[in-house]
């Protein structure tokens, strides 16, 4: 798209007559607009990019000096106990498995759109629902879940889980420490599915 | 047969206002940019469905790679030059005004305290291959012992700037040991709320949280 010489050439004069040609003045902005639009186009798609998002996540208050009896106790009723284990497999029991001599059942299951992990909470809160309804427990009190990640388990399984959370609007959940009882017992189970 | 002869019109098109607009919007975005900081190692972060906004200022960024080595980022750089300060006279680790300078100017570092004053003395391209081969800053689960350098630099930086806002980037593949040592640090430094940096994801139709979003005017009971 070279611009034409429009400016009519120097052919009226006669052949004696010498006469600097006239050049246009004007000079083709296309590729510049081009240019203008594809850096437009790159900052705009960097600046919209570049916007991470962020979940937050509220601990419980720890002090090495609390007393025990100040510490809140969960009902066995109204916990579910998540345990996190490798190859994002889930492990999970009712209740806050506190009594060591009976151990409660495990289950095995995953973070899968159908029948996995999401079902549980769903059912367990409604379980809850049930409950404060029927007048076995007070309006006070919520479907608690216990977080355990064991040590194979990875960064993306906490997320997951925490967003499972989040999902399906569970209001109190705590991450906690895995027990070394709770390690053996996923032991038994993989052993037991026959999982390597 | 005479017909009526159509005046020739040039097919040129004035670009200069186009190229104007062009440019006008150019400056706009070139100024609007606000680039993302120079990360050292690739983080692929897990999704979820939270759409809080990372904060602009005030943060300090904990980024974990998949090998769940350990980088420490403040944003400003003025605070970063008085964090320097700090952690150089806790330690007694010797840095010239040189090397704090380039810690002030730089991104995220990720090396032990003893090998810092030769990282910062290094120019960028050997930085960028230390940051390959460093071992991450070193954590431990409590905070009052030496080892756990982690616990000195959030200390140093909380020191500098009390409002700094706690995020951690950790790769989706980081084990979860390493997060936790992360998390017991904070804890021992009494911050029990921080920031999970992650990708957006889609909530699921049928949940909870997507009966909340599509209806929020509407209360639940």
């Amino acid at each position: 798209m070279a611009e034409l010489d429009t400016s009519g050439g120097g052919h009226k004069k006669g052949p004696g007559v010498k006469k600097g040609k006239k050049l246009s003045t004007r000079i083709d902005l296309t590729p510049m607009v081009d240019l203008g639009f594809l850096l437009i186009t790159f900052f705009m798609l960097t600046t919209t990019l570049a916007k991470p998002k962020t979940m937050e996540i509220n601990m419980p208050y720890k002090d090495p000096t609390m007393k025990d009896e100040d510490k809140n106790k969960i009902k066995n009723s109204v916990a579910l106990t998540i345990l996190l284990s490798k190859n994002h497999r889930i492990y999970y029991y009712e209740g806050i498995g506190d009594n060591p001599d009976v151990q409660p059942e495990y289950h095995s299951t995953g973070f899968n759109q159908k029948n996995g992990i999401r079902d549980e909470i769903i059912a367990k809160k409604k379980m809850v629902d049930d409950l404060k309804r029927s007048g076995a427990l007070t309006a006070k009190d919520e479907a608690t879940v216990l977080i355990k990640p064991d040590s194979t388990s990875t960064y993306s399984d906490l997320v997951n889980i925490l967003d499972e959370m989040n999902i399906n609007d569970v209001k109190v959940y705590a991450i906690i420490d895995i027990s070394p009882i709770e390690q053996d017992n996923i032991k038994t189970t993989e052993t037991a599915n026959g999982i390597k | 047969m005479p017909h009526a002869k159509l005046p020739r019109k040039s097919t040129h098109i004035d670009m200069t206002a186009m190229c104007d607009v062009a440019f006008l919007l150019l400056t706009f975005f070139m100024l609007a940019t606000k680039f993302k900081p120079e990360e050292p190692v690739v983080v692929k972060t897990p999704s979820s469905i939270s759409s809080i906004p990372l904060p602009d200022k005030d943060i300090m960024l904990l980024t974990v790679d998949s090998k769940g080595r350990i980088f420490f980022a403040i944003d400003n750089k003025i605070k970063r030059k008085a964090l320097i300060d700090d952690i150089a006279y806790e330690r007694d680790l010797k840095l010239t005004d040189a090397e704090k300078t380039s810690f002030a100017l730089g991104a995220s570092v990720g090396i032990p305290l003893n090998q810092l004053k030769s990282y910062l003395s290094a120019t960028p391209e050997q930085q960028k291959a230390m940051d390959q081969v460093t071992p991450g800053i070193p954590v431990d689960t409590t905070v009052n012992v030496p080892t756990n350098e982690l616990a000195s630099w959030i200390k140093s930086a909380r020191n500098t700037n009390p409002q700094l806002r706690i995020c951690i980037k950790a790769d989706g593949e980081a084990s979860y040991p390493n997060v936790a040592r992360i998390i017991k640090t904070l804890e021992g430094w009494k911050i029990f709320k921080f920031n999970l940096i992650t990708n957006m994801k889609s909530i699921p139709p049928g949940t909870a949280a997507y009966a909340d979003s599509h209806a929020p005017s509407s209360e639940k009971k």
